[in-house]
């Protein structure tokens, strides 16, 4: 199988990839980030877009730094560099153990943070724990640069807040130093799509859940933070019964669909019990 | 829809194609330049026998754009082998019946060479992660496993890898 003919851009800064998008005129545009979801949906030709640009030649989209009180990455910095990056692991160890578990090696090599983020798929890995951490979007288009909270972020199914001739082009992610963090996530078979994931973090001060933060992936159209599985940790003794009473609230406000891997009871049950194992392993 | 010129280094040789911008890379390597040596297993994106080393690292060319890797370096399963002596790897493939009816073997092989750079001295668990995205679909990993451990045990594979691609 191959894609249908399209015509390609691959500009080297973001405002000349802005004003590629602009002059698109009528001409229906993919954005090509890392391309692991993007190149598979267009050689099955489930899209046929008339012009794919191409943001892989863009240095300034990559990367990591430090900007105070958060970290900023770079929407093309690829899975396997959010697993690497020192900095990412100090200050927001979630994002690096989900990124860990996207998909494969090969995957990881190529896709990008901002590129599964914009994607939205609601199966994911990396939206539930951008949303937990409350992570804010940079987007940029052509009047300027306007900033996204992570609840505002997931609107619908692969729809996100990012606009006709925009780009999401940085994530800055609050410090979470010191906090435990964990990912758990059910699948059928190796390297698949989440069935159900959990992503938590967790600060414990002296044997007591001082404050939690859980994201939920495939619990609905749109990650969805676990508030009231939040709430009923904090102030919680770091213990097993104490955690799995408090994540028996984990499906509340979620829905879920049901699909071919598992109906809708299936997957409230896999999040009471993901999220009892996910924030019993962030405690450590 | 036109044609881009692309410039790439393939197995240690340059080329210089044009392509148009919806050619795979495994077609390009395949149907251009012949390395047909990396098969297409599957078409989804799951099997990996189409992986090769694009700039250093492990990715599944039946999930890139020929256009995509201009100005880039690719190792095929093709350029393992150095001066006729197969590539630790390979070897290790060959004397443990790692290789069974044969049709995953290029992927495992390219991905079981990018996961002993990363760690030299894997756990069997930890060479079933690293090869979670190259699916065998004629008899099992219990002798691809043996045969990637056996190459970690002969100690020389980041030796062996080609020299663009290390």
């Amino acid at each position: 199988m191959i894609p249908a003919a399209f015509d390609y851009e691959s500009p080297a800064s973001i405002d000349e990839a802005l004003q590629v998008i602009a002059g698109a005129g009528d001409r229906e545009v993919k954005v090509l980030a890392g391309g692991q979801s993007l190149i598979p949906v267009l050689r099955l030709r489930m899209n046929a877009p008339d012009l794919v640009v191409d943001l892989g030649r863009i240095a300034e989209l990559r990367g990591v730094r430090d900007d105070g009180d958060a970290i900023a990455i770079g929407a093309m910095t690829t899975h396997d560099d959010v697993t690497r990056e020192p900095l990412i692991r100090q200050h927001a160890l979630l994002l690096s153990l989900a990124a860990q578990t996207v998909a494969d090696p090969q995957v990881r090599h190529r896709g990008t943070f901002g590129g599964s983020l914009a994607h939205a798929d609601p199966a994911a890995d990396m939206p539930a724990p951008a949303l937990a951490l409350g992570a804010e979007f940079v987007i940029a288009g052509p009047s300027g640069r306007r900033t996204v909270g992570a609840s505002d972020f997931f609107t619908d199914l692969f729809t996100t807040a990012i606009g006709e001739g925009e780009l999401l082009v940085e994530v800055r992610v609050p410090k979470h130093t010191g906090w435990g963090a964990h990912y758990e996530k059910f699948n059928h078979v190796a390297h698949t799509w989440s069935i159900v994931g959990v992503a938590a973090a967790v600060r414990v001060e002296g044997g007591t859940i001082a404050e939690a933060k859980v994201g939920l992936t495939n619990m609905g159209l749109v990650p969805i933070r676990a508030t009231a599985v939040e709430q009923a940790l904090v102030g919680q003794p770091a213990t097993a019964d104490a955690i799995r009473a408090a994540a028996q609230n984990a499906d509340q406000g979620t829905n879920p669909m049901s699909d071919a891997s598992a109906d809708e009871h299936y997957r409230r049950h896999l999040a009471k019990v993901l999220t009892g194992r996910a924030v019993l392993a962030a405690v450590g | 829809m036109g044609t881009r010129r692309i410039s790439v280094t393939v197995d240690g040789v340059a080329y210089s194609d044009d392509v148009e911008p919806r050619t795979l890379l495994v077609h390009y390597l395949r149907e251009r330049l012949g390395k047909t040596g990396t098969v297409v297993g599957c078409d989804t994106s799951n099997c990996g026998a189409c992986t090769v080393h694009l700039d250093g690292r492990s990715v599944k060319s039946c999930s890139v754009l020929a256009v995509q890797v201009d100005g880039s370096d690719v190792t095929t399963i093709e350029g393992l082998a150095q001066n006729g002596e197969l590539h630790p790897v390979q070897q290790a493939f060959h004397e443990n019946h790692g290789l069974q009816c044969g049709y995953c073997t290029p992927g495992m092989i390219m991905q079981a060479v990018d996961l002993l750079k990363d760690n030299p001295d894997p756990s069997d668990a930890e060479i079933r992660e690293g090869l979670e995205g190259n699916l065998c679909r004629c008899t099992g990993y219990q002798n691809i496993v043996k045969s990637v451990k056996a190459a970690a045990g002969a100690g020389s594979v980041s030796a062996g890898v080609a020299g663009g691609a290390a």
